[in-house]
C-alpha cells in the first residue's frame, strides 16, 4: 500500500508541476462557464440558459476534450520511463508491476478527477447561485461523475498503448488514432449503419453497439435525462434506451477496469 | 565456509535466436567485490538483470540471499539490493533531492536518509536544483546515491565510473572499499578501467555470453602467463650483446620476460655497474583482458561449427 501511495503521490505532483492540473481545470472552467452564459447566443439571448441545453452543449464538447486530455496526460507514462531507464530500475525495487500501475493510475486519475470537479463544478455553482434549484446540482453531479469516469477510462486505455509501444513517438501516434476512432469514426460508422440498413438495426442493437465506446456511454448518461429537442444525431434514437443512468455508469466503470486489467497483463509479459 | 550471497549454477539465457548467456557458474561471497568485464553485448547487463530477478533464466539455478530472485517472495529482499543501470535518465524536472526521496520512500526510507546519501556522494549543494541542470558527473553521482539507498547487502553497478572525474572516481572506489568492510558484496560491471584492480577481489571476463576467465587477478595473470616488462636505464645498448638477455629484447632497451625468468634476468641486470634505475611492470588488467579475448578468437576458428551448431540461423 505504501508503494502505491508513493508512486501516486509522485505522479500527482508531476501533474501539479507540469501545470496539467491548472491547464485542465482552466479549460474545463472556461468551457463550462462560457457555455452556461453564452450557450444560447445563437438563439438571440445572452445570459444563463436552460439546464438541459447547457448540459447538452457541455457533453458534446467534453466528449471530444476529455479523452484527448486523458490520452495526452498518460500516453508516455510507461514508454517514457522505459526510454529513460527508470522503468527497469523501478522494477528492481520492492515494488510489483501492479503496484506501479495502480500508483500511476491513482496519481494521474486524481489529476483528471480534481480538474473535472473544479472546472465543471464552477459552472454548477454559478448556475445554482442564479437559480437555487437542487436539480442543477444533481444533474451536474452526474455530469462530473461520468466525465471523471470517462477520463479515467481513457487513462487506462493510454496505459495499454504506453505499455505496448516501444517508442514514445509511436505511442503518441497510436494515442491520436485511438482518440480519432472513439471520438469521431465510431459514431460516423454507427450513423452509416443506421442509414445503410433500412430496417435491420433495432434500437436494442444500436444501444448495445454504443456500449462499445466509452465516449458514447458518457453521452448517453448525460443526454438520457434531457428533452430530445436539445439532442441530435444518432443519439436521439438511442436515448429512449432502457438503460438507467446507474447501469450506464457501471458499464463506464467496466471501461476503466477492463483496460486496466489488460494493461496489467501486458505489463506482466513485457520484456525489459 | 559461508554460504554464498549470490550463486549461479549453469545459468543460460536466450533471446530468440541469440544466446545471451550460456552455462554461467558464479558464486559471490559476502563482502566480496567482483569485477565483471566484457565488451558491449557480452552479456554483462543480462547477468545483472538475472541476479536482480527482472528476467528469469531459461535453464540453471540462481539464488540470491537464499531465494530465487525472480520469485514473488523475493520482493522484500530487493530492499537489500542496490542497482545502478548503465544509462538512466532520472526525472529531469524533479530536483535531485526529490528523485532520491522518491526512490528512498519506495524502499521504506525517509527524506533524511535521501539527504544523507546526497551528501555522501557530494552533490548536496545541488539537491534543490532540477536534474536537467546536472552535468554528466553529477547525474552519475545521483545514480550512485540511488544505488546506495538502504545500506544494501548486494550492489550491482553497471559502468559506475563513467563520466566521473579522477577525484570523483577515487572517492567512488573509497566508498566501495567502505561498503566492502561493512560486508556488502559488490559486482562492478565495466569495460576494463585503469585503477579498478586494487579494489576488486576477483575478476570475471565474459564474451559472447560465455565465461572466459574467473579468478583473482593474480590467478588470471598466472594463467595467462603474460611476460613481465623490464626496463633498465643507463645501460647504453649493452643489452643487445648480452647472450642471456638478448632473446627477450624488444626495441632498444625493453625486455619482455616470462614470469619464471624474472629473477634470473634481474640478477643478471644488477651485475652491470652502469645500471642507474630499473622498472618492472607485471601485465596489467587491460593486458590480461586482451589476452583472454584474443584466446577466444583463436579457439573460435577451428571449433566454430561445434559451438554455433545450435543457433546457425543467427550466425553469418
Amino acid at each position: 500500500m505504501r508503494e502505491i501511495f508513493t508512486v501516486a503521490n509522485k505522479e500527482f505532483h508531476d501533474g501539479l508541476r507540469n501545470r496539467w492540473l491548472l491547464s485542465i481545470t482552466l479549460i474545463f472552467a472556461v468551457l463550462s462557464v462560457g457555455l452556461t452564459y453564452f450557450g444560447a447566443a445563437a438563439s438571440g439571448t445572452v445570459g444563463i440558459t436552460s439546464l438541459s441545453s447547457t448540459i447538452a452543449s457541455l457533453a458534446s464538447l467534453a466528449v471530444f476534450l476529455i479523452p484527448l486530455i486523458a490520452l495526452l496526460l498518460s500516453y508516455d507514462s510507461f514508454v517514457g520511463e522505459q526510454e529513460g531507464g527508470t522503468l527497469l530500475l523501478l522494477l528492481t525495487y520492492p515494488l510489483s508491476k501492479n503496484q506501479l500501475l495502480l500508483g500511476k493510475f491513482f496519481g494521474q486519475g486524481s489529476i483528471i478527477a480534481l480538474a473535472t470537479l473544479l472546472g465543471f463544478g464552477a459552472s454548477a455553482l454559478l448556475l445554482f447561485i442564479q437559480h437555487s434549484d437542487v436539480a442543477i446540482l444533481e444533474t451536474f453531479a452526474y455530469f462530473i461523475l461520468s466525465a471523471t469516469l470517462l477520463g479515467l477510462s481513457f487513462i487506462a486505455i493510454a496505459y495499454m498503448i504506453s505499455l505496448v509501444a516501444s517508442e514514445k513517438s509511436k505511442a503518441a501516434g497510436v494515442a491520436l488514432i485511438t482518440w480519432f476512432f472513439f471520438a469521431l469514426v465510431f459514431d460516423l460508422a454507427l450513423l452509416a449503419l443506421l442509414v445503410g440498413t433500412d430496417s435491420g438495426l433495432s434500437q436494442n442493437l444500436l444501444t448495445l453497439l454504443m456500449m462499445l465506446n466509452p465516449a458514447d456511454i458518457f453521452r448517453l448518461v448525460n443526454l438520457a435525462g434531457l428533452s430530445s429537442a436539445d439532442v441530435n444525431g444518432a443519439l436521439a434514437v438511442a436515448i429512449k434506451a432502457n438503460l438507467s443512468q446507474a447501469q450506464l455508469l457501471l458499464i463506464l466503470l467496466g471501461w476503466i477496469m477492463v483496460p486496466l486489467a489488460i494493461a496489467a497483463v501486458i505489463f506482466k509479459h513485457k520484456k525489459l | 565456509m559461508k554460504t554464498p550471497l549470490v550463486s549461479l549454477e549453469n545459468v543460460s539465457k536466450h533471446y530468440k535466436d541469440l544466446s545471451a548467456l550460456s552455462a554461467i557458474n558464479l558464486h559471490l561471497a559476502q563482502g566480496e567485490v567482483l569485477g565483471l568485464f566484457g565488451h558491449n553485448g557480452a552479456g554483462k547487463t543480462t547477468l545483472m538483470k538475472l541476479i536482480l530477478g527482472v528476467i528469469s533464466p531459461d535453464s540453471g539455478h540462481i539464488s540470491v540471499m537464499g531465494i530465487k530472485p525472480d520469485e514473488k517472495s523475493a520482493w522484500h529482499m530487493r530492499a537489500k539490493m542496490g542497482y545502478l543501470p548503465e544509462n538512466v535518465m532520472f526525472y529531469e524536472q524533479l530536483t535531485g533531492l526529490e528523485v532520491i526521496t522518491y526512490f528512498a520512500r519506495l524502499k521504506g526510507h525517509s527524506k533524511a536518509h535521501a539527504k544523507a546519501l546526497l551528501e555522501q556522494v557530494g552533490i548536496a549543494h545541488a539537491m534543490a536544483r532540477p536534474v536537467k541542470t546536472y552535468s554528466k558527473g553529477m547525474r552519475q553521482r545521483l545514480g550512485l546515491a540511488q544505488a546506495f539507498i538502504g545500506e544494501p547487502k548486494l550492489l550491482l553497478l553497471d559502468e559506475p565510473t563513467v563520466g566521473l572525474d579522477p577525484s570523483a572516481t577515487a572517492e567512488f572506489y573509497q566508498s566501495v572499499d567502505e561498503l566492502k568492510t561493512q560486508g556488502t558484496s559488490v559486482v562492478l560491471c565495466s569495460h576494463v578501467l585503469p585503477g579498478v584492480e586494487q579494489h576488486i577481489d576477483r575478476a570475471m571476463i565474459i564474451s559472447g555470453g560465455k565465461t572466459l576467465a574467473l579468478g583473482t587477478i593474480a590467478e588470471l595473470r598466472a594463467q595467462a602467463n603474460l611476460p613481465i616488462k623490464i626496463k633498465p636505464h643507463g645501460l647504453n645498448g649493452s643489452l643487445a650483446h648480452d647472450r642471456l638477455l638478448q632473446p627477450y629484447l624488444h626495441g632498444a632497451d625493453t625486455l619482455y620476460v616470462p614470469e619464471q625468468e624474472k629473477l634470473t634476468v634481474l640478477r643478471q641486470l644488477l651485475f652491470d655497474d652502469s645500471l642507474r634505475d630499473i622498472t618492472v611492470e607485471s601485465a596489467n588488467l587491460e593486458q590480461v583482458y586482451q589476452y583472454y579475448l584474443a584466446q577466444v578468437d583463436k579457439i573460435k576458428m577451428p571449433s566454430q561449427s561445434e559451438s554455433d551448431s545450435e543457433n546457425n540461423k543467427a550466425g553469418a
